[in-house]
């Protein structure tokens, strides 16, 4: 099943929905009921002019603009999480895999309070969102499936953790240079180098991502061959199987060292690669929901 | 250690990266066999017989250092499909053969980068001392990669910020950078697996409270490397 046809589906109509209900007249009560809601109505619009302002010209934005970015997504995480704890999926996991699961959520969470702290103690406005979409969610029929590729909660979560990196990775030159601040309230956190910080997440999503894909038995490192690389995750201006660093097409015969050759496996999986603002919008914005 | 220090070295009296003066460097010399071999700051990063090595400054520092950790892992890993450990599990040799790929051209990239990018030289090729490791054993094996890597993290995210913008290709460093550490991090993460199953972002790496992972100056990397390298390296103006 292709993960990317299911959320482009999503970001239309709900076809779960239309496929649980009754009646014509309870499919369209409860799309109403979902278009009052103006929380639901509003996120895709105040989410889409937020990552328009941090890609509209050539000012990145300031640090609040970057770190509100990752905000956003750490809150995508920390729903999600905290959903797939909550689920009855969940429960018959195994206890290594809660445990890892949970490690995960630990840090999402601790990201998320780091941020908004960060962000009131630079004086900016955390950003908010309803959290991970519900219907989404509702559509990952398992914890782990033993199906390559089948919408289960881990390849979900395998997705944002490889998403996260590369969205952290794609704003790291806008922090390029940002001065240092000293945040002492709401919370003394001392002194904070804005692009240090992002990087300390950043390797930690990275972590995140390496244990997920373990446990859904792909490498730890973004590979050719793995189940979901056709998602969009995968995909982008510099797409996970780019081989080419720095003018330099890696596989090419002692493109560097005489007698030397790499695989376009290798040379692929050597480099995460980033992922533009306006990517990510393509990826997470169908995720988020109440 | 101390033949480096009594041996006569013409270039030490010749400032290079850090100038020192003569009869400050006569005291030292004079003091006492065991000084530190800091105080050799004047050697050449293009001498080939072992001694020190100078990492320098600016963002032409920043890539040599990243360069010395990344020819650091490569050699080890290159060892370790080499030799490999006797009591390694299924898939385990397979996993190390592809991450020496990775290390071998994360070396290559950034020499490369060095040179044709950056216009610089690189630093010489080092030699590894990993005479404190049994690459017979799988528990030796996998504790020396965990350090490599988490040391290697935790390099690449004190050193960003050391990369200067105003160099028109700072961003690109950065951006390089980050595409590298991100597999660092993969790495680590299934190393800490392998040797303890549940702590690829365990607290005693990731803090529990940010949520953040290490990060560690030149200086500080340096010095937990240095017993895996021959040669000295003075990192004190990396990004400087």
């Amino acid at each position: 099943m292709n993960f990317l046809n299911i959320i482009n589906q999503l970001a239309e109509v709900d076809p779960d929905v239309l496929d649980r209900l009754d009646s014509r007249r309870a499919v369209f009560s409860s799309l109403g009921t979902i278009a009052k809601r103006s929380t639901l109505a509003a996120a895709p619009v105040l989410l889409a002019s937020f990552f328009q302002k941090a890609y509209a010209g050539t000012n990145a934005g300031s640090a609040v603009d970057v770190f509100n970015y990752a905000l956003t997504l750490e809150l995508l995480e920390s729903s999600f999480y905290n959903k797939v704890i909550a689920s009855t999926l969940f429960s018959s996991a195994s206890a290594a895999d809660q445990a890892a699961i949970r490690q995960i959520a630990k840090h999402e969470a601790a990201h998320v309070t780091l941020l908004q702290n960060v962000i009131l103690g630079l004086k900016g406005t955390p950003v908010t969102i309803p959290g991970f979409s519900t219907a989404v969610f509702n559509t990952l029929t398992s914890f782990n499936g033993s199906t390559p590729g089948a919408t289960t909660q881990l390849a979900m979560a395998q997705l944002l953790e490889d998403t996260g990196v590369r969205a952290y990775k794609g704003r790291a030159t806008d922090l390029q240079g940002m001065a240092d601040a000293v945040i002492t309230t709401p919370v003394n956190l001392g002194t904070i180098n804005p692009l240090e910080a992002a990087l300390r997440i950043h390797s930690v999503e990275a972590r995140h991502a390496a244990h997920i894909r373990t446990m859904r038995k792909q490498t730890a490192w973004i590979n050719s061959d793995g189940d979901l690389d056709s998602a969009a995750t995968y995909q982008g201006a510099t797409p996970e199987n780019n081989v080419k660093q720095a003018g330099y097409d890696l596989t090419t015969a002692g493109v560097i060292t005489t007698g030397v050759t790499y695989s376009a496996k290798d040379a692929a999986a050597a480099f995460d690669e980033i992922l533009t603002p306006a990517e990510v919008l393509v990826i997470a914005t169908p995720l988020i929901g109440a | 250690m101390s033949t480096i220090l009594t041996r006569p070295e013409p270039a030490l009296d010749k400032p290079l990266y850090t100038p020192i003066k003569r009869r400050s460097f006569f005291m030292y010399a004079g003091a006492t066999a065991g000084a530190t071999a800091l105080v050799l700051a004047g050697c050449s990063k293009n001498d080939s017989s072992p001694g020190m090595v100078n990492l320098g400054n600016g963002n032409l520092s920043v890539l040599n250092y990243a360069y010395s950790l990344e020819q650091l892992e490569a050699a080890f890993y290159a060892q370790v499909v080499k030799t490999p450990a006797t009591d390694f599990q299924t898939g385990e040799l397979a996993y190390f053969t592809q991450v020496a790929a990775h290390e071998a051209i994360h070396r290559d990239f950034l020499k490369a980068a060095i040179i044709n990018v950056a216009k610089g030289t690189p630093i010489q090729d080092l030699t590894p001392d990993f005479s404190t490791i049994t690459f017979t054993s799988r528990a030796s094996v996998l504790g020396a990669a965990k350090a490599f890597e988490d040391l290697g993290v935790a390099a690449y995210n004190g050193a960003g910020k050391l990369i200067s913008a105003s160099d028109p290709n700072g961003a690109t460093y950065l951006t390089v950078a980050g595409k590298i550490v991100s597999v660092e991090a993969r790495h680590a993460a299934y190393i800490r697996d392998l040797l303890t199953p549940g702590s690829f972002a365990a607290d005693d790496q990731v803090d529990a409270a940010s949520g953040l992972d290490k990060s560690m100056t030149p200086v500080d990397v340096i010095s937990a490397a240095q017993m895996y390298i021959v040669q000295r390296i003075d990192a004190s103006s990396v990004g400087k």
